[in-house]
């Protein structure tokens, strides 16, 4: 692509096999600066957490817990970015629609399940019951 | 005039070829998103098992005793690697470079059966010293959550030899290039999952 004699015969080439891609909403290309800086950024994302956690740098574990998950969340969305080159236009917004679709039970599986499982353990159980689970050997 | 005319057709005719092979490509792709999305819907809800019951020791060793940090933080980077090497040999595939491609694809081979290898050695230290699946629910919730996205990074290295093994066969072909882009999808996908796996189970487990 960088020299002009090429960039013509790949170009056609490129036509040919898979024109079809290019133009209106096919399956986004990555590019090698995207991979790049997709790593550089995810190696970054990946280390802090690791870092917070192995150096214990927070004193209360809550705060770290909370830093760690935005990191977390900051590495998945760099991935859906550069590698998985997720934007609005690919496959005419249909990916997008279903990756948001998915976002959605997802959140309400998690949330739905921590917050009643939460409180069944909290409300219903009798106290005795539980403590004598966690002491047991 | 006549030519002229033929010639229109002739144009005509291909334009519309492409737009039909235009669909079944664009096809692939959606619904092979749609299955990882209900993949992502099959992990959500291991997480969220994982989530209730992440605690519940019974007795036994905790995230804390059983963890080890550093060979995690070793076998996610065999993961990122294999991940930007894939996409290397995408960017190769773009480019019509068979003997590259299948380099690339060599490397990310690699670097998943490093991270199944650390995996697995992982699992036979924690069964040997007696936390084992079967030792309490939070033990059964860690082994199935991880186990099945080890499963799936195994699928992945078998699809990923099969894809290899077509491509010194058939070479660069539309339909390669279609499934390389579907396995590009799966490997990064998996990527993501195992984010989430290791902060919610490693990181968050040893701060718990």
């Amino acid at each position: 692509m960088s020299t002009t004699h090429d960039a013509h015969g790949e170009r056609a080439i490129e036509a040919h096999v898979h024109g079809h891609d290019h133009g209106d909403g096919g399956a986004a290309h990555g590019t090698l600066k995207g991979y790049l800086t997709g790593f550089a950024l995810s190696v970054i994302l990946t280390a802090i957490p690791f870092w917070i956690v192995m150096g214990d740098v927070f004193r209360s574990p809550q705060t770290a817990m909370l830093v760690v998950l935005i990191f977390a969340f900051a590495q998945i969305f760099v991935h859906m970015v550069y590698f998985l080159h997720m934007n609005t236009s690919s496959e005419g917004g249909w990916n997008m629609l279903a990756l948001i679709f998915t976002a959605v039970l997802v959140v309400i599986t998690l949330s739905g399940s921590l917050w009643v499982m939460y409180h069944m353990n909290a409300n219903m159980v009798p106290a005795p019951a539980t403590h004598d689970m966690r002491e047991m050997p | 005039m006549s030519t002229h005319a033929n010639a229109a057709d002739g144009t005509d005719a291909s334009m519309f070829y492409l737009a039909e092979e235009h669909h079944p490509e664009n096809g692939t792709l959606l619904g092979f998103w749609l299955y990882l999305m209900s993949d992502c819907l099959v992990f959500a809800c291991l997480f969220a098992t994982y989530g209730v019951l992440g605690a519940s020791y019974a007795g036994g060793p905790g995230p804390k005793e059983l963890f080890d940090l550093p060979l995690v933080a070793l076998n996610t980077s065999m993961l990122l690697l294999s991940s930007i090497t894939y996409g290397f040999a995408m960017l190769e595939a773009q480019r019509e470079r068979r003997v590259a491609v299948l380099i690339w694809l060599a490397v990310t081979g690699l670097f998943g059966l490093a991270f199944i290898g650390i995996e697995l050695t992982e699992f036979a230290h924690m069964i040997h010293e007696g936390a084992g699946p079967q030792r309490s629910a939070f033990l059964s919730a860690f082994f199935t959550l991880v186990g099945t996205h080890g499963l799936h990074v195994s699928f992945g290295i078998v699809w990923l030899i099969v894809l290899m093994v077509q491509l010194t066969r058939r070479g660069l072909a539309p339909e390669m290039q279609r499934r390389l882009a579907c396995l590009s999808l799966f490997w990064h996908f998996l990527d993501v999952v195992w984010i989430g796996v290791f902060t919610f189970v490693y990181l968050m487990g040893v701060l718990r």
